[in-house]
């Protein structure tokens, strides 16, 4: 069915509104990083500044170990979401295919762990990592972050595998491939998509959390962007503004980067047709 | 069948990865063990401001030029999430040796027993030099858990060229506004038209400390503690003076506005600075921002709050030291956070931190004195306060966010009466402190 020219309309102009609502708060972050002490106090304030400056950049670096609070922050997400997505993808193609109790057990223990505060599991995580002497330890902040990550990573997963036919693979048997032929072969590109929306979900969960590496980690060379951002704020939540609006700004661009590399990963391979039905 | 090369070469780069990952990691892991014969202190400072960690950090770099053999290690902190941090790392047993929080923080590790008393281990000197009443905001029961450092009165921010014109009476600390001259004040300064201006903005996100804390000049408790230990809320006369005012400058008058009710202190800034308020009730300390943001030109002084029956009287927390009981060098540590209060370097801290020391000597220092910034109307103040009414009261946190910040906020924005303010505060706020009082 052919979609008239007036619903047309309708549609981009709810796409643009969608858009300027999701922008939004981040192009006021970068005016706000952008703009002096005194023209965040203003009572008009602009979307240009009057006197765009570099002042808060400066000062939010002067003030705090931003770049290695980057590193640390990139180092772990980066090595949770992989360690995540490795550990998941298997487990969610048995899951998927292999639909017994076992499976059906494990899927209802994925929702039922996304249940469980964090303040809930805090006390005894600390005691464990405590044990294992991986208190303020970047490895110890992975391992947390991977085991947060892993149940949503797994449901989101399996969901994937479903998709992929399993008539596929069939057909790859027929032809004489062997089982991980098949998977290496059929099922694994068909999967890409999937696993790369999933680390991206692990990454940006890592990235953005704040309170377990509040707790876990100590000194500041080990400290991660969240946390170092959360310095820019003090007692009854006075914050200092432009620093942190620089800071913030900083602390998005690599997930926005790391989104537009893989972005096309996901669309190319969601839009990709595999079994004509 | 041999690889192809671009599977071959994506392996290497595979393998290159997960060895440069490695490497990184290996920096990673937990602290090394401390060496023996030097003792280590941890610090946890929760310094925010520019100027306040700079002061801190050279204080402990002095602190370990001068004791080679006690080292202080200078960790960072938050007061976003202070109490569940610390929960843990004491849980956990990893709790740093000092630390820095407020007092009204204290009451759960202190009867929790993670903090060490300090009674024994306080010098005469630092004993001496601190009032009782500040000693009074971080005793519980009948141990002292923090040795309380830094605070800062509530005052009026005003915008001084406007008072000026007005030609209404300058309050001083000597000379304050009472709470119906406040009152007759602002209605003065907001005018008649309808203009959007008003003679106050009362910033009151957080409605239960301000409105305790104020409330103490009026005579006002809240938090009355019987013979047998257990405290029970009241809501009467002396206490209803305060909130009563606020209500009806918003509610009557319309000389606050009702706007800034849901605010936080910065929030009310620019409207203060754009000539929208005459005056905001703000921290002592919010003069720094008001330093950084004001127009050139713009002009502003400090006034005390009003008085009521009992004077200038209002409730602080402070800023606070205390020692963790898990530390195995609680004696160090306490000499520590004497070299920190010398008066000399309680200064340096005050001013980093734009707030007021609780030492007498510190407070005598001629930079807390000076008219730039109006140091010298908050130092007159300091004699003025006390320990905010409810920072022992077990409960608390609950009776505040269930009971009394939604009371407040639905009396200060006109949906609800007097009446009804003090039956929530008093029949609902009881019934929760029943609970912890069992």
């Amino acid at each position: 069915m052919r979609t008239s020219k007036p619903a047309r309309a309708a549609q981009y102009v709810a796409l643009a509104a969608y858009l300027v609502f999701l922008a939004f708060p981040f192009a006021w972050l970068i005016s706000t990083a952008f703009k002096p002490a005194k023209e965040l106090g203003s009572l008009d304030p602009t979307w240009i500044p009057h006197n765009p400056t570099l002042q808060n950049f400066t000062q939010a670096f002067d003030e705090q170990p931003l770049l290695q609070a980057m590193t640390n922050s990139l180092l772990v997400a980066v090595s949770a979401a992989l360690v995540a997505v490795v550990i998941a993808t298997p487990m969610a193609y048995v899951m998927a295919r292999h639909r017994n109790r076992l499976a059906r057990a494990a899927t209802g223990w994925v929702v039922i762990s996304q249940a469980f505060p964090f303040v809930l599991i805090i006390i005894p995580l600390f005691l464990i990592l405590k044990n294992l002497h991986l208190i303020n330890s970047l490895i110890g902040l992975i391992m947390v972050y991977v085991v947060w990550a892993l149940p949503f990573a797994l449901w989101m997963l399996v969901g994937y595998v479903r998709a992929v036919p399993p008539e596929l693979e069939e057909a790859a048997a027929v032809d004489g491939a062997g089982k991980l032929r098949t998977l290496v072969s059929v099922t694994a590109p068909l999967l890409t998509p999937g696993i790369v929306a999933t680390a991206m979900f692990a990454f940006i969960t890592a990235w953005n959390e704040f309170f377990f590496a509040l707790v876990l980690l100590k000194t500041p060379e080990k400290q991660t962007l969240p946390v170092i951002l959360n310095r820019f704020i003090g007692t009854e939540g006075v914050a200092d503004l432009g620093p942190l609006a620089a800071a913030a700004f900083l602390a998005t661009i690599p997930s926005l980067v790391i989104f537009a590399l893989i972005q096309k990963r996901i669309t190319g391979g969601m839009l990709a047709g595999a079994v004509k039905h | 069948m041999a690889p192809r090369p671009r599977v071959r070469l994506r392996a290497r780069l595979v393998a290159a990865a997960a060895t440069a990952l490695g490497m990184l990691l290996t920096g990673c892991s937990g602290e090394p063990e401390e060496d023996s014969g030097t003792i280590t202190l941890q610090f946890q400072s929760l310094a925010w401001q520019k100027e306040s960690v700079d002061a801190n950090k050279e204080l402990v770099k002095e602190w370990n030029a001068a004791h080679p053999d006690v080292q202080v290690k200078y960790v960072q902190g938050s007061w976003d999430s202070v109490h569940d941090q610390l929960l843990t790392s004491f849980e956990g047993g990893e709790a740093p040796d000092i630390i820095h929080d407020a007092s009204d923080d204290l009451a759960d590790f202190a009867y929790g027993g993670y903090l060490a008393d300090l009674g024994e281990l306080l010098p005469e000197r630092l004993k001496s030099d601190i009032p009782q009443r500040s000693w009074e905001t971080a005793t519980f029961g009948d141990g002292i858990y923090g040795v309380p450092f830094l605070q800062e009165p509530r005052v009026l921010i005003a915008n001084a060229k406007w008072l000026k014109k007005s030609g209404v009476r300058i309050p001083t600390p000597d000379k304050p506004w009472t709470w119906q001259e406040f009152r007759k004040v602002t209605d003065e300064l907001s005018g008649d038209a309808d203009d959007g201006k008003y003679g106050v903005a009362w910033p009151l996100k957080e409605p239960v400390s301000a409105t305790l804390n104020l409330s103490l000049s009026t005579g006002g408790k809240v938090f009355h503690r019987g013979a047998d230990g257990k405290v029970e809320v009241r809501f009467d006369a002396a206490d209803q003076v305060v909130p009563k005012t606020v209500h009806d400058q918003v509610n009557s008058d319309r000389s606050a506005s009702s706007s800034t009710l849901g605010m936080g202190g910065s929030d009310t800034l620019p409207g203060f600075f754009g000539g929208k308020y005459a005056m905001v009730p703000l921290g002592f300390s919010y003069r720094q921002q008001i330093v950084q943001q004001a127009p050139d030109g713009f002009d502003w002084q400090v006034l005390p709050a009003p008085a009521g029956a009992d004077g200038l009287t209002q409730g602080v927390s402070p800023q606070t030291l205390s020692i963790a009981e898990d530390s195995p060098h609680k004696k160090e540590a306490m000499a520590f956070i004497d070299f920190l209060l010398q008066p000399e370097n309680m200064v340096r801290l005050a001013e980093g931190d734009w707030m007021l020391p609780t030492g007498t000597e510190a407070l005598k220092d001629p930079a807390l004195h000076t008219e730039k910034n109006d140091w010298e109307t908050g130092t007159e103040l300091a004699e003025h306060l006390r320990s905010a009414p409810a920072q022992s009261v077990r409960g608390y946190p609950e009776w505040k966010d269930k009971v009394a910040t939604p009371a407040l906020q639905e009396y200060y924005s006109g949906a609800i009466g007097m009446g009804e303010l003090r039956r929530r505060l008093v029949e609902d706020g009881n019934l929760v402190l029943a609970r912890y009082q069992r």
